[in-house]
């Protein structure tokens, strides 16, 4: 028996209005997020200067160094200077690179995406699986035992999975190369095999987490009284989980999903320095110690953008797939 | 912050000899690796232990033991330093001076940067002229002060006056911020006479390089391509040592050693240096600046244990003072002051301390000094002397902590000479005289020496200079730390300088591939 399932097309109107409301504080908090940050490492002990000339600098070198960098002018009206420059789309320059924060962002922005990306795509469908199958059968042996692999797994620390990954897979097999090296002329394949190990690592823990919100959000909606009924009726039990309980559980699913990939766009930080892997976050913790401020706001509006990106995302989704929370 | 090197096994009496001998090649064959005759091909991978998007291509800006590398793909300087701590010609066939105060270095004819102009006089002025402007921000813009003048006569000869005499100049000019760029090079960009050309360049990536075909020395280098990352975490890069990624890695802590000895395909390479962590007392704070609470203190480090425990043994005692045994300019009749309770306790009470809680601040960025501080405030509690030990996060330290307290840890890089050493650390008006002490004797020594030809003479005024700083100065130096490189074995021609790991940084241009 084919039912119509309740999947109205929200007005878009409305979608549309919410979009722009959902913008509009985005960008109000990401304006607050370089504020803080530009205080809060203005906190940090020694200046980019200092950092830059090291332990054997005179404090005339610093100087120099300083109006150089134009780090001798008041925060605020460095702070000023990049809030414009950045509405006009530039970055400004890497006051220890010398070079572009464009550049040197776009070189590792790539790579952080693409770690990202192998992982989500390998780790969604696991977790969406592990986390449903158990919901169903609930109290069942494979139940339990996902239940005790996740919760294990959600508990190990990536540096234990990521180290043990390598003893076993390069060091003693010499099957993975130990280290991910992204390099330009390195085709497909011999790509993701330097990248297997820490995507392995990286999904390990994603797929835990997901899977163990994914099971008890569907096991909440089995619970409800329309799965009773529905079962009732007669409908084959597949159906009730694909088209009577999935729009239900989407809302919260993508939400857990959004999640876990924004942790994985920034997040990575201990993976990215095991595996020496070229990333953002560990550029970003470069620029913290080497205090180059330009690259450190343009590495935490990255991150925020991107964490709230999806979480919109997320939300728009939600929605499109619960016609009941278009009408709040 | 802490630089590494690399090992070897050459052992002192040799180091000693050929240092003393003052003539010879450059590298004079000690170990099993000549047996082979080198082999010319080959790729290999290296990485070391620190990177950050300030990698640079500018030998005058490099911070980090991969820019000193690159660098030394990349250029050649004035003259070069082995593994005897000589410093011979390199791009100057000669160099001489009557007085040391003016020189005259004499350039090879015919050599070539990468882009095919001739090196002359002019790239080697401008090179040294940098050093002079604040906005280079040269590591070398202190010690650029002593050139007075610097000028060429005629298209190869360069005279260089300096405002004092310094027998040191030739050693100074070996170190990676004195290599040459072109003429007219403001932000050089690899364009160097060296071994290797240039062929990819990401700051804090990797760096790639060629062989240079048509480098000025027969027959080098025998590698056609090296590929130099950074991998910062220790036991990552040894992981990627073991599991075949790379060929080449340095800053090995001593407790990796076990599992590289374990793997017949791999080889370590010691290399002994005057790297070392000391503990700082101020002599212009209380209760530092009380001798007898240096005393007590001095008398209460284990070093044979700091030695075995931190270091597995590699590591060289030390006895608070920053010359080596292995130096050539060692003096081995100051006394060695060793682990004793009962002195400690009888300085400790007349200094009238005991019993008070002395903050000490250590840092991870001062290699070993979280745990030595463990060790001595263990001792202490046994004798009256209560050591608080704060451990501060590493970055900041040297900014905000480093000297600023009475009890600091630092940590102070081998330098190609005594002289830099003591200039840099010890002099009354140094900019670092970390213990804050004011000798006159000493820095009138200091001076002389640096006027003083003779080998005999300068080894006796440097061996009073370290008389003098154990005896008045209150540093602390416990052991000299050795610098410990990993190596696949097919690598050879890998030796120990003892200035820094990985042959002091210049391992491209001598070592080969043999597979």
């Amino acid at each position: 028996m084919i039912q119509a399932i309740p999947f109205f097309k929200p007005p878009a109107f409305a979608l549309i209005k919410l979009i722009l409301k959902r913008v509009g504080s985005s960008l109000l908090t990401l304006f607050l997020v370089s504020v803080v940050i530009f205080i809060i490492s203005g906190f940090l002990p020694g200046d980019a200067a200092q950092e830059a000339l090291g332990q054997s600098a005179t404090p005339e070198q610093i100087a120099a160094l300083r109006h150089q960098m134009g780090l001798d002018r008041p925060a605020i009206i460095r702070y000023y200077e990049w809030l414009f420059g950045i509405l006009k789309g530039d970055a400004g320059q890497s006051l220890v690179a010398n070079m572009p924060v464009k550049d040197i962002i776009s070189e590792r922005l790539p790579n952080s995406l693409m770690l990202a990306g192998f992982t989500a795509a390998f780790s969604v469908p696991i977790a969406l699986f592990i986390g449903i199958f158990s919901a169903i059968y609930r109290g069942s042996f494979i139940d339990r035992f996902f239940n005790i692999t996740t919760l294990s797994m959600v508990a190990m620390p990536e540096f234990l999975v990521a180290t043990i990954g390598v003893l076993i897979f390069s060091v003693k097999l010499l099957w993975l190369p130990s280290i991910a090296m992204v390099s330009d002329d390195a085709d497909f394949v011999s790509t993701l095999r330097s990248l297997a190990l820490p995507i392995i690592s990286l999904a390990i823990v994603v797929i835990a987490q997901m899977a163990r919100m994914i099971r008890a959000t569907v096991a909440d909606q089995l619970d409800k009284p329309y799965v009773e009924m529905a079962r009732l009726k007669g409908i084959r039990f597949r159906r009730i989980v694909l088209i009577h309980i999935m729009p239900n559980v989407i809302g919260p699913i993508v939400n857990v999903m959004a999640l876990s990939l924004s942790y994985l766009m920034g997040g990575a930080i201990i993976v990215e320095t095991i595996f020496n892997f070229p990333g953002l976050a560990s550029l970003m913790v470069n620029a913290v110690t080497s205090r180059d401020m330009p690259l450190l706001q343009a590495c935490s509006m990255i991150f925020c953008s991107a964490y709230l990106f999806l979480m919109l995302f997320a939300d728009i989704l939600a929605i499109i797939a619960n016609p009941r929370l278009q009408v709040q | 912050m802490s630089e590494f090197v690399g090992h070897f096994d050459i052992n002192r009496r040799d180091l000693m000899v050929s240092a003393m001998s003052g003539a010879g090649v450059l590298l004079l064959p000690q170990n099993s690796g000549a047996e082979y005759k080198p082999r010319h091909g080959g790729s290999i991978k290296v990485a070391t232990q620190a990177t950050s998007t300030a990698d640079t291509l500018d030998p005058a800006k490099g911070a980090l033991s991969t820019d000193y590398v690159r660098h030394f793909m990349l250029y050649n300087g004035l003259t070069k330093i082995g593994p005897d701590l000589i410093a011979r010609p390199s791009l100057a066939k000669s160099f001489e001076s009557i007085d040391l105060k003016k020189w005259h270095f004499i350039l090879h004819r015919g050599i070539r940067f990468h882009d095919g102009s001739e090196l002359t006089s002019a790239d080697v002025i401008w090179s040294l002229n940098r050093h002079f402007d604040a906005r280079v921000a040269s590591k070398m813009a202190t010690i650029i002060k002593q050139f007075a003048e610097i000028k060429a006569d005629g298209r190869y000869d360069i005279i260089i006056e300096l405002s004092d005499k310094n027998a040191d100049l030739p050693s100074i000019l070996a170190q990676s911020h004195f290599l040459i760029v072109k003429n007219g090079d403001n932000s050089p960009k690899g364009n160097g006479t060296g071994p290797f050309k240039l062929a990819e360049f990401k700051p804090g990536v990797r760096t790639v390089v060629v062989k240079n075909h048509d480098y000025w020395i027969p027959d080098r280098p025998y590698l056609d391509r090296i590929e130099l990352i950074a991998i910062p975490d220790e036991v990552s890069r040894v992981n990627a040592l073991l599991s075949g990624d790379i060929q080449i890695i340095n800053a090995i802590n001593p407790r990796s050693t076990k599992r590289i000895k374990a793997n017949k395909k791999y080889d370590m390479l010691a290399t002994p240096s005057a790297l070392y962590t000391d503990l700082i007392p101020r002599q212009d704070m209380m209760p530092t600046g009380n001798p007898d609470f240096v005393k007590a203190l001095k008398y209460l480090v284990d070093r044979p244990l700091i030695k075995r425990a931190l270091f597995r043994n590699f590591a060289t005692i030390g006895n608070d003072q920053p010359i080596p045994p292995f130096h050539p300019f060692y003096n081995n009749a100051v006394a060695q002051t060793s682990l004793d309770l009962d002195r400690a306790k009888w300085h400790l009470k007349r200094s009238g301390f005991d019993g008070v809680r002395i903050p000490v601040y250590a840092a991870p960025a001062a290699e070993g000094s979280v745990d030595m501080a463990s060790i001595m405030q263990e001792y202490g509690s046994r004798i009256g002397l209560k050591l608080a030990v704060n451990r501060v996060p590493s970055d900041g330290y040297w900014s905000t902590h480093w000297m600023r307290h009475a009890l600091t840890f630092g940590n102070v890089n081998p330098r190609p000479t005594a002289d830099l050493t003591f200039s840099l650390f010890f002099k009354s008006d140094a900019e670092w005289n970390e213990s804050g002490w004011k000798n006159e004797r000493f820095d009138k020594l200091l001076i002389a020496a640096r006027g003083e030809a003779g080998f005999n003479r300068r080894k006796q005024m440097y061996g009073e200079m370290q008389q003098l700083v154990h005896d008045y100065n209150s540093v602390i130096i416990p052991v000299f730390i050795s610098l410990i490189d990993g190596f696949d074995r097919r690598v050879k021609g890998l030796k120990a300088v003892p200035l820094g790991g990985m042959m002091a940084y210049q391992f491209a241009e001598y070592v080969w591939w043999d597979a």
